[in-house]
């Protein structure tokens, strides 16, 4: 392939077409071949109706936990929560999604999907975090932030954005794990974290594989291809680095066993928390804006740089 | 100290031949080329923005032969060797063709009305303006370049948001892009953003809605979700006005709605305001500055440069 893209040709005569026909075909093939069930399996059980939910975590995690709510500018969003929670004889900040469990808390919770106050919520939980030095512990389990009218006139796009700055800008040690979905900008916001953790059997994606699948395939039926296609397993984020640590979850999956996974997640915690506190405040803000810094992936003067 | 100011749409001069006409798509009004590039790509009749490249853009913006490009050799890898229909290095080569152009964002440094500046400007034409690895390193460039030189940035978005085909990759350019406007912020370097028609996704909800000052063109549609994905939601029909720039400027979501021919003239004077406030802070160097009529502070020449700007052959259009 790469031979025939270098052949010398005459004026007016495109090999282009040619070898993208050859090269999709040849990748076609390839992914004839490769099918893997398993990352369906991941996203089926990502979204599993049973799996344990932020709330879930709390309780098996802390003996004791106030919530706190309300963005003080609009309203409460349950699909955030967060508040004081009782750790190892002191205090941590716990953010996160929460899904609903039954059908009434689903359509309470707004199935998860923040709004706007929600991320003003965690901003300002995360900066009274920050003033009396709490650690920020924030779990991570959504499809995305609401897509909505009303969400959009309170501005749901800066809501994000300075959420993401907010946390780039704590002095405080912040851990995130991604215990479910991680779908879109509506959970890095809440991911931007000296540790980004993430659960054996979580995703998280750029894109849920059915909107992808709707784009780029025109077809939402492709959504197992394009799941495959946007690398969303815990393997293979960890393989592009895209998160610190992989935990493994209980036997079948962390739904079989809530306080199992809540007691590996408990251990990642403290083991992650005893390193960032050894650090200066300043060197771990420091060491956390150059680690997403190095997120990505090009060519320059021809060579690749990861 | 007035200056003279030319106005710089290079593509315009040495080109007399025939050049065709394009027709208003809100008013239907059949417009020249000519008469459309002069009036910087805005018909003159109903003020409609025409969507324009970013070549075009640093053309308007950056005084004549000022511009130089930053981080031009960077180029998109393929990290997730991602093929949908076709494979994604394939999409790059198309949009390098159609644009001319070697990624969705450039980025330089210029003078803006003899004003230093960081440009950075996104191309919606170039996969539709999508972030990816290269957008979100040239804007990590472009900061550290600011930082370095103390010139303020100046970013014009025009982007569907984060580029799906390098996945996680490109969601957490969000990230990076917001650590870089962090590092800014402590440096206390002013950041402009610029909103264009479309500005949505992953760079609405990062770098662009983070800028301390931000600005948008009038018309353009700036949101999170879009339409579709909220009328597939709702199961409703939105209104044509949903998240356009208008709505946004009701909502307090930005700051001023500025119309393309002033827009160089604006940011000057924004710009000038902002650092204008750092010569204050200083106290006893703007007093000196402000005794010694040779080195005045950046604030007073702003205000010189906006009152040189004086021109009455370029009549802003009716609104």
């Amino acid at each position: 392939m790469t031979e025939l893209k270098r052949l010398p040709t005459l004026p007016g005569v495109h090999l282009r077409n040619e070898i993208a026909k050859i090269s999709h075909r040849l990748i076609e093939l390839n992914h004839d071949r490769r099918l893997d069930k398993n990352v369906w399996d991941k996203v089926e059980l990502a979204r599993h109706p049973e799996r344990p939910y932020t709330l879930d975590y709390i309780h098996h995690m802390f003996p004791g936990f106030i919530e706190l709510r309300g963005d003080r500018c609009f309203a409460d969003d349950p699909a955030i929560i967060g508040g004081l929670a009782a750790y190892m004889g002191r205090t941590i900040m716990v953010i996160g999604h929460q899904k609903g469990r039954d059908l009434a808390a689903r359509a309470r919770r707004n199935f998860g999907m923040p709004r706007p106050e929600g991320y003003r919520k965690a901003q300002r939980l995360m900066n009274l975090a920050n003033k009396f030095g709490i650690p920020v512990l924030t779990l991570i389990d959504t499809a995305g932030a609401y897509p909505g009218v009303a969400a959009e006139e309170r501005g749901q796009a800066a809501a994000i954005s300075q959420s993401l700055l907010c946390m780039a800008r704590l002095d405080v040690p912040t851990v995130a794990v991604i215990i479910g979905e991680g779908g879109s900008g509506g959970a890095l916001a809440l991911a931007l974290a000296d540790r980004v953790i993430m659960l054996e059997n979580a995703i998280y994606s750029v894109i849920s594989p059915e909107s992808c699948a709707a784009i780029l395939w025109k077809d939402a039926e492709e959504a197992h291809l394009a799941a495959q296609t946007l690398r969303l397993t815990s393997a293979n984020l960890s393989e592009l680095g895209a998160v610190d640590a992989v935990l493994p979850e209980p036997r079948g999956g962390a739904h079989r066993d809530h306080a199992a996974a809540a007691s590996i997640i408990k251990q990642a915690l403290e083991e992650n928390l005893r390193e960032l506190e050894a650090m200066h405040p300043q060197a771990r803000k420091r060491q956390r804006l150059e680690k997403f810094r190095q997120m990505g992936v090009w060519s320059e003067g021809g060579l690749t740089l990861f | 100290m007035a200056q003279k100011v030319s106005v710089d749409i290079s593509r315009r001069n040495g080109d007399t031949g025939f050049r065709g006409a394009e027709s208003c798509p809100a008013c239907k009004q059949l417009l020249s080329t000519e008469e459309l590039e002069a009036n910087y790509k805005v018909c003159p009749h109903c003020n409609y923005h025409f969507r324009i490249g970013a070549a075009e853009r640093v053309a308007q913006l950056a005084d004549r032969g000022t511009w130089n490009e930053i981080a031009a050799s960077l180029r998109s890898a393929d990290p997730l060797r991602f093929f949908d229909l076709r494979p994604y290095p394939d999409r790059i080569e198309e949009a390098e063709y159609d644009t001319g152009l070697p990624e969705a964002m450039i980025a330089g440094t210029c003078r803006i009305h003899k004003m230093d500046t960081v440009l950075a400007v996104m191309d919606f034409g170039f996969m539709g303006g999508s972030m990816g690895s290269v957008v979100g390193e040239k804007f990590w460039r472009a900061v550290d370049a600011a930082i370095e030189t103390r010139y303020p940035l100046v970013v014009v978005c025009a982007s569907g948001g984060a580029r799906m085909q390098e996945g996680i990759i490109s969601l957490l350019q969000m990230a990076k892009t917001t650590c870089a406007v962090e590092m800014l912020g402590e440096a206390a370097v002013p950041f402009v953003s610029v909103l264009t028609d479309p500005t949505t996704g992953g760079v609405m909800a990062s770098f662009a809605t983070l800028a301390d000052v931000v600005i948008a063109e009038p018309g353009s549609l700036l949101c999170f979700s879009g339409p579709r994905v909220i009328e597939q939601t709702i199961k409703e029909k939105l209104p044509a006005d949903f998240g356009r720039a208008e709505k946004n400027l009701d909502h307090g979501q930005i700051d001023m709605i500025v119309s393309r021919p002033e827009l160089k003239d604006r940011l000057v004077q924004v710009l000038g305001m902002l650092e204008g406030g750092v010569a204050c802070a200083i106290g006893p160097l703007w007093e000196e500055e402000k005794s010694s009529p040779g080195r005045r502070g950046a604030l007073a020449e702003a205000i010189d440069r906006i009152k040189a700007l004086a021109n009455p052959s370029r009549r802003s259009p009716k609104k």
